[in-house]
């Protein structure tokens, strides 16, 4: 039985990969701010057929409290061989610029609490010597853009250190995969005009569990992406400076 | 926020705001228009459509919340679809008390149109093995109703067309199957009399009676057609035949409507003369059985750009078959009309909703390309007909019958319209009412 943990499940992406291990009949331990929404969440994988599915509430935020819930998982599940992280907002950019404040703490939700927990959980991964990270990182991270580079730079430190992390526990056997999805239609983007570029979060989840079964490093989702974001790093800044991305 | 929503038909166009629900416990989204709940667009008209307004995207909050494998009662959140149900619910041995022709509506959607299928005359309307929904309104209260509890607030949101209000989570009683498949037995029957006969004697022993007929012919085919009658199989059936794997899709919409009167003779003709035997007998499974549109993406597309309009009525026991006889006259003689016209009998059983389209006689459901005003005319001549029969026409399939002839055929409308949601509306409201 795969034993698979989501921080930030209640987002779309991850709501959608959980009920993908869901019906394989996977074990899961979901970590949200919001116990109301995770209880149901939770409800809903156990009728598609999680035999197990442990609840915890975290405010990634509160860094201190990141070895109780990691102790808590361990404790729970015994191993695990699917960690994904996948909380996150996204900043309102103007806000931002506006408020030192405000941009660190969204640097914190989107880019420093995911170091601090991967951080803190490197080591049990190190003892068990098998297992998944999988990480959301973002194609905002591969270059910053006036519209979003706060977030943008956030993922940017996320995707640098899950890099480095990968190079580091690919010794003892654990792989660390890079999620970087373009636009999603969630929630989170429920303001947004949508064009052909938007994919679902059904797509995003079905990427990340095949990037999980086949041992990938550096997912772009979908695929697409890949070509598209080449061309984005590979612009010369003298025009990229006019462009209004 | 996006401005889109479409109905099955592709007619009427609305352009409306598109608000999409994830969280059955959040209050509903401020809106200075009024506000419609939306499933997943498979009503043929304007009752899916707000104009003008806002529709509720309720797709996406499609939680399963419980299923009780040992009594078959079965939670869920209201833009579950009827797919997504039965993908869970049959290999452990349960299928829907009631499913109509596609599995691709929401349990919210079946509700607010109080659906019905195939097993009508045993089973009444979906709305009969809803035991219990959660109803929010724009005031932020939310209501448990259920036959005891809240009982007219129950009946009125039950084919309420989603204007009492938001269905956020509903539980339903499941029946016990067998197995997947289904034990069909398939009539070709020469004209409408011959159809009421085969009806009416299968209609004790068998749970699931429909038939389709040919309405492109004329003279001495007039209302011909196929009549199948099932019941679902035993659990070790002589063949087992698997779902069907091959998903067609019509990827585009074509420049013009595919169906024509030429192209409407050749396949109806053909569809009869499949039927080889008089009488046939078949295991098939459900899905064929039940969804056989459903193995082709958007199949609404090939109606073209202008798209369909759906026309489904009832009338009344007495009157069925001189009524459909003048019907199907009628219709041949257009040289419009569907690849699929299907004719059932419904039985006796009450509806529950106030506005809930079944009741006793028998039932026309058939397309027609949208030609304009040829279409509309041929369209009233039906009401015409099925009015003076003292019969009904189906809301959720409808975007043009007068108001007139609604208020007729749903005397009670008026009682309804005081469990209107004061910020609640669709088009198809405004239309019938205003």
């Amino acid at each position: 039985m795969q034993k698979v943990v989501i921080i930030g499940a209640t987002s779309a992406i991850a709501e959608s990969t959980a009920r993908l291990y869901a019906a394989r009949g996977a074990q899961l331990f979901l970590v949200a701010r919001n116990a109301v929404r995770l209880k149901d969440i939770a409800d809903d994988l156990r009728v598609r057929g999680a035999p197990e599915v442990f609840q915890a509430t975290l405010d990634v935020n509160d860094v201190q409290d990141h070895a109780r819930l990691i102790e808590q998982i361990w404790t729970s599940l015994g191993h695990v061989d699917v960690l994904l992280v996948a909380h996150g907002t996204l900043p309102d950019q103007a806000r931002c610029e506006a408020s030192v404040e405000w941009a660190l703490r969204e640097f914190g939700t989107n880019g420093a609490s995911t170091i601090a927990l991967l951080t803190a959980v490197a080591p049990r991964f190190e003892t068990q010597r098998k297992g998944v990270i999988a990480v959301i990182s973002s194609v905002a991270g591969d270059r910053g853009r006036q519209s979003n580079y706060l977030y943008g730079s956030a993922k940017a430190a996320v995707t640098a250190f899950a890099s480095g992390l990968r190079q580091r526990m690919a010794k003892v056997g654990v792989n660390v995969i890079t999620i970087k999805p373009g636009f999603v239609d969630t929630p989170m983007t429920r303001d947004f005009k949508k064009g052909a570029l938007w994919a679902r979060p059904d797509d995003i989840a079905l990427g990340i569990a095949h990037a999980a079964d086949r041992g990938r490093s550096v997912v772009y989702l979908p695929w697409f992406w890949l070509p598209i974001m080449l061309i984005i790093r590979h612009v010369p800044e003298f025009i990229f400076k006019r462009l209004k991305l | 926020m996006s401005k889109a929503g479409q109905s099955w038909g592709r007619y009427p166009n609305a352009s409306q705001t598109v608000v999409a629900l994830n969280d059955r416990r959040a209050e509903l989204p401020a809106s200075a228009e009024s506000i419609l709940p939306y499933g997943n667009g498979r009503s043929y008209g304007d009752s899916c459509l707000n104009d003008g307004g806002t529709l509720l995207h309720a797709r996406y909050m499609d939680r399963f919340i419980r299923f009780d494998a040992q009594t078959g009662v079965f939670e869920c959140e209201a833009g579950l679809l009827f797919s997504e149900i039965l993908d869970l619910v049959v290999p452990q041995g349960w299928f829907l008390p009631v499913t109509p022709g596609t599995k691709f509506i929401t349990v919210g959607g079946a509700i607010a149109n109080d659906v019905h299928g195939k097993n009508h005359h045993k089973a009444g309307t979906f709305g009969r093995h809803v035991l219990e929904f959660e109803l929010l309104r724009s005031d932020g209260s939310r209501r448990v109703c259920s036959p005891q509890q809240n009982p007219a607030w129950f009946a009125a949101t039950i084919g309420g067309l989603g204007l009492t209000g938001l269905i956020t989570r509903v539980t339903i009683q499941l029946r016990r199957v067998a197995g997947p498949w289904m034990s069909a037995e398939v009539y070709r029957f020469r004209d409408l009399s011959e159809f009421f006969r085969l009806s009416q004697a299968s209609d004790r022993d068998y749970e699931y009676t429909v038939a389709w007929i040919d309405c492109a012919s004329q003279g001495k085919a007039l209302g011909r057609g196929i009549f199948t009658r099932a019941n679902h199989a035993p659990a070790h059936p002589d063949s087992r035949p698997g779902a069907p794997s091959r998903r067609l899709r019509v990827p585009l919409t074509p420049p013009i409507s595919l169906i024509n009167p030429l192209s409407l003779r050749v396949f109806n003709t053909l569809y009869y003369r499949r039927q080889r035997e008089s009488v046939s007998h078949v295991t098939m499974h459900y899905e064929p059985h039940f969804y056989p549109l459903d193995g082709i993406g958007n199949w609404n597309r090939i109606y073209g750009p202008r798209g369909f309009m759906q026309y489904q009525c009832v009338v009344p026991p007495a009157a069925s078959l001189d009524c459909m006889e003048v019907l199907v006259k009628t219709i041949a003689a257009s040289g419009e009309g569907s690849f699929l016209a299907v004719l059932k009998q419904f039985g006796d059983i009450a509806s529950p909703g106030m506005l809930s389209f079944p009741r006793p006689g028998a039932t026309l459901a058939l397309d027609f390309p949208n030609r304009g005003a040829g279409t509309l005319a041929l369209l009233d001549r039906l009401d015409d007909i099925v009015a003076a029969a003292g019969g009904a026409v189906y809301p959720a399939k409808d975007a043009r019958m007068p108001a007139r002839y609604f208020k007729q055929y749903f005397p009670a409308w008026e009682s309804f319209s005081h469990y209107i949601d004061p910020k609640f509306s669709s088009s198809f409201w405004r239309r019938v009412t205003e």
